[in-house]
């Protein structure tokens, strides 16, 4: 589990085209949003992973949209027991492979990689605890958290990942609130805390990002965490056609950053030149838009605490630049600069 | 019985007999495990169960059994493990007790429904508040509706005897149900009694290797389980979750009837004893069970018609089996170690829904939080069908004293 880092080079997009069409993982037909960023993560993720899979999903959108009996979107092994043990659920089907293996009831060289899909209500509030156990007994599985910043499958209720003023159902604005009064949970530092080989924040914006990360993490040999920023036009207050464009402005403004953490190394993936201001990210969204209004001390606090992240990530990354020195391509490549660049409306 | 130490570390004695030895229950539970050698036990835990993870513990630390032991963060957290585990593929076990049972109460359900034939030990427990770690049977009630078979054990033998049935039902294609083998805690959990285990070879070839049709671990065959059922076809998958736990009934006896040609020991769905002419009837589930005998034979010396009935299976509940032992006319006692605040307690709910028509049936609680029943409460129940039937029948206490229940 320890060692210098090995390089991973993302799926070529041609290469992910071409796996959808000759062995489709997850297939349309199923009931998510107009401009959801949760079937752009999901097949991102399973288009870039090499060997066979088996999903285990959390109650939520991505379960209830893809699985209405008798139909599914799945063409992998997909399991679903409840919301807040997907992260048990998966132990027991990899502890399960690895007893057939032991027992010789099933070849030892058949890889499979174990992807949980669950969101952030099933991650960072209810299946914490479930997650937490995973983690610690090194189970060889790829958690994803598509973090999409509230309860959104039941409405957009407020949850432990909803930032700070957001306006979501359960906090709702009114003359004593002005959205959700509390700070959203650090849930890749919790994950982190646990020593995890790896750990990764990732943007549904940035696909080969995201490709490259979920590769690292198929390879990585014990628990590998993608928290990955989805974007959800209904709860966010956005259109569907700025899916990408939304996401990508938590990822200029430093809200979101992109870094993973490699056996406890530090490293981001991506520094915005300049950092835009975080109102940019803010003022892209419904859910901010009582913040216009004369709530500059709010705003100020928002934009202290993104700077204070990224010092703290900076301080890191570079304390733990030699352990990356030998891979190539340790510091990223600035954006293509024919890609749509962050341009809101 | 004349006993010797074992030679080895092992938490048993040998009786002269090599295959009789003095267990506990929760020794037995374990012993079968590892007879049976699952794939995946996952487990968390707790009083009055601990010592059957402990000692199964020791068995995988010694090479015994090719068992992957997850030691899990909850209870809830175990029968997820194992839901998972079951539909991957492999045979999986798991043990709990009381506030445990309540904890992963919600999966048990789910694992009904998901039809993964999980089987789990356990100890029963009373259940919290206030806080008690002894036995009743409050904790085996919560799973009475679950989906999943729920026995009852009367001693360590009968622990062990239906550990090894456990599989066997759950995993035959008619049931596929999460089946619970429960032992009353400390009464039986904690108690050595002579406990007379197969060969090993011998389980093996009775349990058999595990088969799913569909498992997940089959990845050129991808399933979905688990999906998502709207109103057009929820009722039909919980529906077929009732015929299985009924149809449970007719798969114990033929797995009995084999188990019995294998140890000489037939655990049927119910275990009659002096009915034959018997005008005054308990039924019971459970340790109490063996206490009740002893009154029956004491009452039969006084030339008293008494008998038992007692209930190995309580879901699925062995209605055809009761009514086959019983006859109209008779005095019908249920004692049980559970309530259902504001109606009657569950068994007796469920004998009486169809006894009440041709016996009188009366409804007694004993026993919750461990309290013991001693032969009087028993001789105070047989009485009390001496008298005339009171309509509608009260629930009465016993063991609470002359005050009775606050």
């Amino acid at each position: 589990m320890s060692g210098p880092a090995v390089p991973v080079e993302p799926m070529r997009i041609r290469e992910m085209a071409r796996r959808e069409e000759s062995e489709p993982r997850f297939l349309g037909g199923h009931a998510l949003c107009a401009g959801c960023g949760i079937p752009i993560v999901v097949r991102t993720i399973l288009n870039s992973i090499p060997t066979p899979v088996v999903v285990v999903n959390a109650t939520g959108c991505l379960e209830v949209a893809t699985t209405r009996y008798p139909t599914t979107a799945w063409n992998v092994p997909w399991l679903h027991v409840a919301f807040e043990n997907a992260a048990a659920s998966m132990s027991g089907i990899e502890a399960a492979s690895r007893a057939l293996v032991r027992r010789g009831a099933i070849a030892s060289e058949q890889e499979i990689t174990f992807v949980v899909f669950a969101g952030d209500g099933g991650t960072y509030d209810i299946g914490l605890q479930s997650l937490s156990g995973a983690l610690e007994r090194g189970h060889r599985l790829m958690y994803v958290c598509y973090d999409n910043e509230a309860y959104m499958n039941t409405g957009i209720q407020r949850s432990g990942a909803t930032p700070l003023a957001a306006r979501t159902s359960t906090t709702p604005l009114g003359v004593s609130s002005l959205g959700n009064m509390h700070r959203r949970k650090d849930l890749t530092a919790i994950v982190a805390a646990h020593r995890v080989p790896y750990v990764a924040q990732a943007s549904v914006s940035d696909f080969q990002d995201l490709s490259r990360k979920a590769r690292r993490a198929a390879l990585t040999p014990g628990p590998a965490f993608l928290n990955v920023l989805s974007s959800c036009p209904l709860g966010w207050g956005t259109e569907p056609r700025d899916t990408v464009r939304v996401a990508r402005m938590a990822v200029e403004t430093g809200y979101w950053p992109l870094f993973e953490v490699i056996n406890q190394h530090y490293r981001i993936n991506y520094e915005p030149d300049p950092r835009l201001p975080v109102t940019r990210w803010l003022s892209s969204q419904g859910r901010f838009r009582h913040l216009e209004h004369d709530h500059g001390d709010i705003i100020e606090q928002i934009q202290a605490e993104v700077d204070e992240q990224w010092r703290r990530l900076q301080e890191r990354s570079a304390a733990d630049a030699h352990y990356f020195a030998a891979e190539i391509g340790a510091v990223p490549p600035p954006r293509d600069a024919t890609s749509p660049g962050p341009r809101m409306r | 019985m004349a006993l010797t130490a074992a030679p080895d570390s092992e938490p048993v004695w040998r009786a002269k007999h090599p295959r009789t030895r003095l267990l506990t229950g929760a020794h037995a539970a374990a012993e079968a495990m590892r007879q049976m050698d699952p794939d995946v036990v996952p487990v968390y835990p707790i009083t009055p169960q601990t010592p059957i993870v402990e000692a199964f513990a020791q068995f995988v630390a010694d090479g015994r059994v090719h068992t992957e032991l997850m030691h899990m963060e909850s209870e809830h957290s175990a029968m997820s493990a194992a839901v998972g585990a079951a539909l991957a593929g492999a045979r999986t076990m798991t043990a709990t007790a009381s506030q445990g049972l309540a904890y992963m109460i919600e999966v048990v359900y789910i694992a009904a429904g998901l039809r993964a034939p999980v089987v789990l030990a356990l100890g029963n427990r009373a259940l919290s508040g206030p806080i008690n770690i002894h036995g009743d049977h409050s904790d085996a009630m919560l799973a009475r509706d679950s989906g999943a078979v729920v026995a009852f054990a009367e001693n360590a033998q009968e622990a062990y005897d239906l550990m090894l049935m456990a599989p066997r039902l759950a995993e035959h294609s008619d049931v596929l149900l999460p089946v619970m083998v429960g032992q009353d805690g400390f009464t039986i959990t904690h108690s050595a009694e002579p406990v007379e285990t197969l060969a090993d070879e011998a389980v093996a070839a009775f349990v058999g290797p595990y088969h799913v049709a569909t498992p997940l671990l089959e990845t050129a065959h991808p399933v979905t389980e688990g999906a998502f059922a709207m109103p057009d076809s929820y009722f039909e998958l919980r529906c077929q979750v009732q015929a299985a736990n009924e149809r449970t009934l007719e798969v114990w006896e033929r797995v009995a009837e084999e188990y019995a040609a294998l140890s000489g020991r037939l655990l049927a769905p119910v275990d009659p004893y002096r009915l034959e002419d018997a005008g005054a009837v308990v039924i019971t589930m459970g340790s109490a069970a063996g206490t009740i005998k002893d009154v029956v034979d004491r009452l039969r010396d006084r030339g008293e018609k008494v008998g038992l009935l007692k209930l190995r299976a309580f879901r699925p509940f062995p209605l055809p089996q009761i009514l086959g032992l019983l006859r109209p006319g008779q005095h019908v006692a249920v004692l049980e170690r559970a309530l259902s605040p504001g109606a009657y307690p569950p068994l007796f709910a469920d004998v009486a829904s169809f006894l009440v028509r041709d016996h009188d049936v009366r409804s007694f609680v004993f026993g919750l939080g461990g309290r013991d029943l001693g032969f009087e409460e028993v001789e105070i129940a047989f009485e009390d069908l001496k008298q005339p039937a009171p309509s509608p029948a009260p629930i009465r206490y016993l063991g609470l004293g002359k005050e009775g229940p606050v």
